[in-house]
């Protein structure tokens, strides 16, 4: 289903609210372009580098698990104003998957907007009730013996997934691992894959 | 509809509700229009400047009537809200919106 777009009733109504706030001295237009250039900036290319981190170097993983905030502020993350971070460690037998049942909570700072299939109602609702027939649909089968743990990301706690380091991916650079990191690893839907190595 | 058992108690928790048992997930991620991130950095400016807290803007969400809910993009839901907090505080007014 293609996202349908704002109402041209919404548009304006926005426009109007901003003219008000702005004749009000509350907001500008400047102020409004420049949090969304710094908005734009976060992406999960910064989730990708910390878990490149933490499956290289040992005393980085131990922060992460210890206190995601201050991890994610060392690469970069503005974790002002933003409900704490917690990292989700997977093993072997034990997987983790995100999810916002009442809305869309999601750690922003280190994973940028939230995907539209973060935020549908079908997610909210099956991902707490189905999860293995979610994580299937993105092609995600696990074998029965692996325990999925479903955790709800809340206005108070921000969650994102420390997934397994895949075999095959040996003596790669942390570059070389961070692209294997996407959203949908750092929520849980997908599991990183090797594929065919990338030259050095 | 199963019947044996009982309903969310708020039409926004949607944690297992039986009515998406069997919606499949689209997986793709469409860009953010324009509109979408203005919106979403005007919220960002106005918690900044203490006019709105992310509890204000969730209850406001969670009060949109079902048809609303579910019939309003997810950044159309965030401007409603805007709209009512900024209404409520009296930071703006009816006027400013005709």
């Amino acid at each position: 289903m293609p996202k349908p777009d704002p109402r041209p009733e919404s548009i304006a109504l926005l426009e109007r609210l901003v003219a008000a706030l702005a004749a009000r001295g509350i907001v500008s237009e400047e102020e409004i372009a420049a949090k969304r250039a710094a908005t734009e900036r976060a992406s999960p290319q910064i989730g990708a580098r910390m878990v490149a981190r933490a499956w290289i170097d040992p005393a980085f993983r131990a922060l992460l698990l210890a206190d995601g905030s201050r991890a994610a502020s060392l690469f970069g993350a503005d974790m002002r104003g933003q409900p704490p971070l917690g990292v989700l460690e997977d093993r072997p037998g034990l997987h983790h998957l995100v999810v916002c049942t009442l809305c869309s909570c999601y750690p922003r700072a280190v994973l940028g907007y939230p995907p539209a299939w973060y935020k549908s109602q079908a997610y909210r609702a099956r991902a707490v009730r189905d999860p293995r027939r979610v994580l299937a649909e993105w092609g995600t089968v696990l074998p029965p013996d692996v325990q999925v743990r479903v955790v709800d990301s809340t206005a108070e706690y921000r969650w994102m997934v420390l997934p397994l380091r895949p075999a095959g991916t040996e003596g790669w650079e942390e570059a070389q691992l961070a692209s294997l990191i996407t959203a949908e690893t750092l929520v849980g839907v997908r599991l990183p894959q090797p594929g065919p190595a990338l030259p050095a | 509809m199963a019947q044996s058992e009982p309903p969310p108690p708020y039409h926004h928790d949607l944690g297992g509700a039986a009515r998406f048992r069997c919606t499949p997930i689209e997986p793709d991620d469409p860009p953010l229009s324009d509109f979408d991130r203005r919106v979403d950095a005007l919220r960002a400016l106005l918690r900044q400047k203490g006019l709105i807290t992310t509890d204000e803007q969730r209850l406001a969400i969670e009060s949109l009537p079902p048809e609303a809910y579910d019939g309003l993009t997810y950044y159309e839901k965030w401007l409603r809200a805007i709209v009512a907090v900024l209404l409520a505080r009296g930071v703006i007014g009816w006027e400013d919106l005709a």
